[in-house]
């Protein structure tokens, strides 16, 4: 059984049948390539194939490609604009925040949504919104110095 | 990929109502964070999906003009942490929606599958015994409306009958006014861990005197259960240390607590005295007593 859906990544319109079974993770690698969305534990405990859907971060892996009909997908590949990085790339750079890399794609994702919600943060809030990506490389220090720049004005 | 072969998607509850009395193998998905962790683990090796989540009244909590609160089954736990009415209401609620999972499991999480997938630490469980939570559960031929606390049949077992779609949860003025509540999670982790023990203690006080106390335990016992006898006994009875330390105490007679890789029985019991006389001297002070030192 195959369902059609339509959604967009990073602004670009896309349509493809999908089985039901299918999860978003699975789609935006396999399917369309977007291999910076990282497939980690797959069961929703550690955040690398976050991406923003509607502007909401999501674990891609837990989430079923029919639910993504109509939506608007940012996944890291989105995030630079004509090959400048984005400031909250910026800042994960300046404060070293970034070792293998792999926890990388999803905490950018969701420090860009925290930054658009225009809201401000504690740090203890920020270690809150931080929660659902584990990094096991960095020890968080830098990665929390990173969101803190991200989000100064 | 997960082994799917038939998927609905009804936009409306008659509609959905009507596909499970047609095919009662379908299994309802909302957010699908325990469904799609089931089947991942093969616990559940296929399945026809029925997802619930295009129907959009089911995300609305409301205040009726009586004063009842009711929250749409298909709210995430974000919507619920964010919730004007909740955090006016019930921030008893707020407060164990915001120490359920992390942000990416809140997006999706929704009340409804927390109650419904029937485990006894559902985060949500132990705040909604203690406010008497009611669930209005629909089939295609009418409703019926329980007490939450008749819902929860074992570990993991719950009084869904066949064809039936939980739609709301309602909490009765008469159950939230004048109270005050407050949740601690016990966990190994700040964030994305499951309670070694949640509690739950909601309390309203007129002139230094409990006038009712109900306290909701989760992990303590193979469902959620509530604390009968430390209710009894604290009605009518002076805030002082030593009625919370006897409430304490007689908590942990309602408890059915076993040892599992978390924590041992005996732990666990330590934790349900100690714990429920914090929760409750927090809720005192948000139900307007005086703080006890
Ligand atoms: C990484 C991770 C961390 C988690 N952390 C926590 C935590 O800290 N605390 C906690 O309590 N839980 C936690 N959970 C468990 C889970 O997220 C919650 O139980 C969640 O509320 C389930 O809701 P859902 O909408 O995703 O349910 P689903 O997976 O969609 O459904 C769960 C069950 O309920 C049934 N169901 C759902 N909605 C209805 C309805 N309206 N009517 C009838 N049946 C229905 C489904 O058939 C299924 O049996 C965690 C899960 C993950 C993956
Ligand atoms: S791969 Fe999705 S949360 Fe780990
Ligand atoms: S940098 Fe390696 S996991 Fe975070």
């Amino acid at each position: 059984m195959l369902k059609k859906i339509s959604f967009t990544v990073n602004g670009k319109e896309v349509s493809l049948e999908v089985n039901p079974g299918e999860t978003l993770l699975e789609v935006l690698r396999k399917r369309l390539g977007y291999t910076g969305v990282k497939k980690g534990c797959a069961v929703g405990e550690c955040g690398a194939c976050t991406v923003l859907i509607d502007g909401t971060p999501t674990d891609s892996c837990i989430y079923l490609a029919v639910w993504a009909d109509g939506k608007e997908i940012i996944t890291i590949e989105g995030i630079a604009e004509d090959g400048k990085l984005s400031k909250v790339q910026e800042a994960f750079v300046e404060e070293g925040a970034v070792q293998c890399g792999f926890c990388t794609p999803g905490l950018v994702l969701t420090t860009t949504a925290m930054v658009q919600s225009g809201k401000k943060y504690t740090r203890e809030e920020i270690k809150r919104e931080l929660s659902g990506h584990f990094c096991r490389c960095t020890g968080y220090q830098n990665i929390i110095k990173a969101v803190e720049k991200s989000l100064e004005d | 990929m997960y082994n799917v072969d038939q998927y609905f998607e009804p936009e409306t509850i008659d509609e959905a109502t009507a596909l499970l009395a047609e095919h009662p193998n379908l299994l309802i998905i909302a957010g699908g964070t325990d469904v799609l962790i089931k089947m991942h683990s093969g616990k559940i090796a296929q399945a026809d999906l029925l997802s619930i989540r295009k129907i959009k009244f089911l995300e609305t909590i409301q205040k009726r003009q009586d004063g009842t609160l009711s929250i749409g089954s298909l709210a995430t736990f974000t919507q619920i942490a964010n919730d004007p009415i909740i955090k006016e209401n019930i921030p008893v609620l707020k407060e164990a929606a915001l120490s359920m999972g992390g942000p990416q499991i809140r997006n999706v999480a929704t009340i409804g599958g927390n109650i419904c997938n029937g485990a006894t630490s559902a985060d949500s469980a132990s705040t909604l015994f203690a406010l008497n939570a009611k669930l209005k559960l629909q089939t295609q031929g009418g409703e019926r409306v329980i007490p939450i606390e008749d819902f929860y049949l074992g570990p993991g077992k719950v009084d869904l009958k066949p064809g039936e779609i939980l739609t709301e949860i309602v909490i009765s003025p008469e159950d939230y006014q004048d109270y005050g509540g407050h949740y601690i999670k016990f966990s190994m982790r700040k964030a994305m861990d499951i309670a070694t023990l949640g509690v739950s203690a909601i309390c309203r006080i007129k002139n230094g005197v409990f006038e009712d106390v109900r306290i909701g335990l989760g992990v303590a016992g193979p469902t959620p259960l509530r604390c009968q006898e430390a209710e009894s006994f604290a009605k009518g009875k002076t805030v002082s240390a030593q009625t919370l330390a006897e409430i304490g105490k007689l908590a942990v007679k309602s408890t059915k607590a076993r040892t599992s890789w978390r924590a041992s029985k005996e732990y666990r019991e330590h934790l349900v005295e100690e714990l429920s006389q914090r929760a409750l001297k927090v809720a005192i002070k948000n139900a307007g007593g005086e703080s006890l030192a």
